[in-house]
């Protein structure tokens, strides 16, 4: 067992399948000579070469095409979309194309590839390049949508959505890259469509996922330590399949629940999860069910505007004590 | 590279044959070399598109076919000549104006109509519809109802065959208002740049709906276009059997050779409205009288007639052979079974996940 940050596990991931099989190859803006923006592909033009670490144009809308034709070929190109934001150019090569070539030519031929691209805000990076939009995807069928938040199930997703035959959009988050976690010698791909009880617990449900998972499972350990709250922690890590049933599960057991999420609040993810509850564990809820997300705004430059803006530990926090406060079930 | 324009601007067949005269009998001029075998092939598979699309307008007033319909009338030729400039490994995308692109690259037409019918024996199951044919077999990669939707997937696919050192290579058709999508300019920009094997083909009917090339392209002679992309570009008439059969097999052979992607253009007339129901208002009486005088099908009817590959009698057994054709890929699909809506959730992903939602609009989520 091994600490590695998430950038090494999605750059390991990623090297080890192009040794495993020719067909997977690398395409998108500035992954090769530049070794990627976010330097996830360092090292592998010079170890692959050109055919199979391919640097693009700025043409969002050709290479992600360009990946869903080869793709339809067979091959298994895993795209790298410098951010999500930029996405929004390809929008209709991933949502009219690759979502839907499986299913409107009666399962003929699929498009079996992965689109990496990271969200989040944080890093004042302003209004258009801070975007948590995965939504867009995850409201698709045809599309999946993981969103792994550490290091292990980096590596486990990526394994499976490169080896799955459906496009996958697979959410990174500009805020993780750095983050490290123990990932075991030998990594088995995920089943894609399952959440993961990432902390058991009695006495509240904190789900997220990304970056919001990670700061949940922080947030649960101090309440832990701190406070004798025992919360337990749902990591959604599919957004598409969505696991209703292990939230609904663990909210049945814990009678009430708490939404992390980074995107915005209205018509969010959460409002989903929020809804599922509703319908698979209402006479088990002993509050109702409470939701951080981001403020609705364009997220602003300004240090302190941006920070106000994000949900946080602190935020999360918060919530969780306002939830447990309604309930009587606040220990002191 | 230079750019070649065979002309600049469409002349009809008529006028063309009227020119070129005797060639009745003789085997020479415009047919010379040709196998009259092979051109009487031609022209039943023109005819056989032609009656086959009649019978499609039909079956959408009966409503026997939703959705959009899309027909290739006043193509043919385009259509048949493209078609046989490739190999049948050779693949295919197309637009949504589709159907006789489906039945000259070698799918029965039984299916063809089928789909259109929404029926199980269709190109896609009945998944497709109009818009969306689709068969591996015959090499056709799928119709695509979003305008340049196909631009980027046709490099792609193309990408496909030089990454495993194939030797196919891609035709990709088009409209001519599609040229002024951004996909078109990223899509042949990437192909261009990574010496792709793909034919990109813009049929220029000069209308895309019912807006003019010359109202939405600023440069109207749209094999220029490839000027941008050092890539070849060029005209050619596409009322023409036989100049867009040979333009286009040089320019499939010389992808096939170098890897080298280039731009043909072949410019027709669209005979009837945008789509079934469209009746085309827009139109001056002048230029569907002109679209009428292209007729690529009674046009090449008569040239063969002329140059004494067919007689009339001949003729006639031909488009009677079309019609009864197209009259049994009507009958097929009436007899096929409609899909059942049991089958609703087959294909949504091709590896099946845990948690995926089946819900029917009534059922409960738990
Ligand atoms: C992106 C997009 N915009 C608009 C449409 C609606 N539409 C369908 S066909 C068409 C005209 C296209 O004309 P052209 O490319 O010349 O092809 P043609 O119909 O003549 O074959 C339009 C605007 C569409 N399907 N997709």
């Amino acid at each position: 067992m091994a600490v590695i940050t998430y950038r090494q596990a999605l750059h390991d991931t990623l090297r080890d399948e192009m040794l495993r099989d020719e067909d997977v190859f690398l395409i998108g803006e500035e992954i090769g000579v530049f070794e990627g923006s976010y330097k996830i592909t360092a090292g592998l033009l010079k170890e692959f070469g050109e055919k199979r670490v391919r640097d693009t144009p700025i043409a969002e809308e050709g290479f992600v095409g360009a990946a869903v034709g080869a793709a339809m070929l067979g091959l298994r190109p895993v795209v790298e979309l410098m951010t999500i934001n930029f996405s929004l150019i390809a929008l209709d090569q991933i949502v009219n194309h690759a979502a839907k070539i499986y299913g409107m030519f009666g399962g003929q031929t699929s498009v079996p590839m992965v689109l990496r691209t990271p969200g989040g805000g944080g890093q004042q990076l302003g209004a258009t390049h801070s975007q948590n939009i995965e939504l867009y995807y995850a409201f698709v069928p045809g599309l999946k949508v993981v969103a792994p938040s550490t290091p292990a199930d980096a590596k486990a997703l990526l394994l499976a959505s490169i080896r799955d035959n459906d496009p996958v959009l697979f959410l990174e988050n500009l805020a993780l890259y750095n983050t490290k976690g123990e990932v075991p010698d030998v990594v088995e791909p995920a089943e894609i469509g399952k959440a993961k009880v990432t902390k058991q617990g009695t006495d509240i449900t904190i789900i997220g996922y990304s970056r919001m998972a990670m700061v949940a499972q922080q947030v649960a350990e101090k309440l832990q330590a701190d406070e004798g709250i025992n919360a337990e922690v749902v990591d959604l890590r599919s957004l598409r399949p969505l696991d209703r049933e292990t939230v609904v599960e663990s909210v049945r057991k814990t009678g009430c629940a708490v939404i992390a999420e980074d995107d915005w609040l209205t018509y969010g993810i959460g409002a989903e999860i929020a809804a599922s509850i509703s319908d698979g564990a209402f006479d088990y809820l002993d509050a109702p069910v409470r939701r951080v997300a981001a403020a609705e705004v364009p997220l602003p430059y300004a240090k302190p505007l941006e920070r106000a803006a994000l949900p946080s530990a602190e935020s999360l926090t918060t919530a969780v004590h306002q939830t447990l406060d309604a309930v009587g079930r606040r220990r002191r | 590279m230079a750019q070649t324009a065979t002309r600049t601007k469409p002349a009809t067949r008529a006028t063309k044959s009227r020119r070129s005269g005797s060639v009745r009998g003789s085997g020479g001029g415009r047919f010379a070399g040709e196998s009259p075998e092979l051109l009487k092939d031609y022209f039943y598979e023109m005819t056989l598109i032609r009656r086959f699309e009649e019978r499609a307008a039909q079956g959408y007033t009966q409503a026997k076919i939703g959705g959009y319909c899309h027909l290739n009338l006043g193509e043919e030729a385009t259509v048949v000549g493209l078609m046989r400039s490739l190999r049948k490994s050779d693949l295919l995308f197309t637009n949504y104006r589709e159907h006789g692109y489906a039945i000259a690259k070698g799918i029965e037409p039984g299916r063809v109509m089928a789909e259109l019918y929404g029926r199980t024996t269709g190109t896609s199951k009945g998944w497709g519809g109009s818009m969306h044919m689709f068969d591996v077999e015959a090499g056709l990669l799928g119709g695509y109802g979003i305008v340049g939707g196909q631009i980027p997937l046709a490099t792609g696919a193309a990408l496909a065959i030089d990454y495993r050192g194939g030797d196919q290579v891609v035709m990709c058709q088009m409209g001519d208002g599609t040229t002024n999508i951004g996909a078109f300019h990223e899509a042949l920009n990437i192909a261009a740049l990574w010496n792709l094997p793909v034919v990109f083909v813009v049929i220029n009917n000069q209308l895309g709906m019912g807006t003019t090339v010359d109202k939405s392209s600023a440069e109207p002679e749209l094999y220029k276009r490839a000027a941008a992309y050092r890539m070849h570009g060029e005209r050619v008439d596409g009322n023409d059997v036989l100049a867009v059969r040979d333009a286009a097999a040089r320019l499939v052979e010389q992808a096939r050779e170098t890897g080298r992607p280039a731009l043909l253009e072949a410019v027709s007339e669209r005979l009837k409205g945008h789509s079934v129901v469209d009746p085309g208002k827009y139109r001056s009486e002048e230029s569907v009288e002109q679209a009428k005088q292209a007729d690529p099908v009674a046009n090449f009817r008569a040239e063969l007639i002329e140059a004494g590959v067919l007689d009339e009698d001949v003729a006639v057994e031909i488009e009677r052979k079309a019609q009864a054709e197209a009259d049994a890929a009507v009958a097929f699909a009436d007899d096929s079974p409609h899909p059942d809506p049991s089958t609703l959730f087959h294909y949504t992903y091709a590896t099946p996940v845990a948690n995926d939602s089946r819900r029917l609009p009534a059922d409960p989520v738990f």
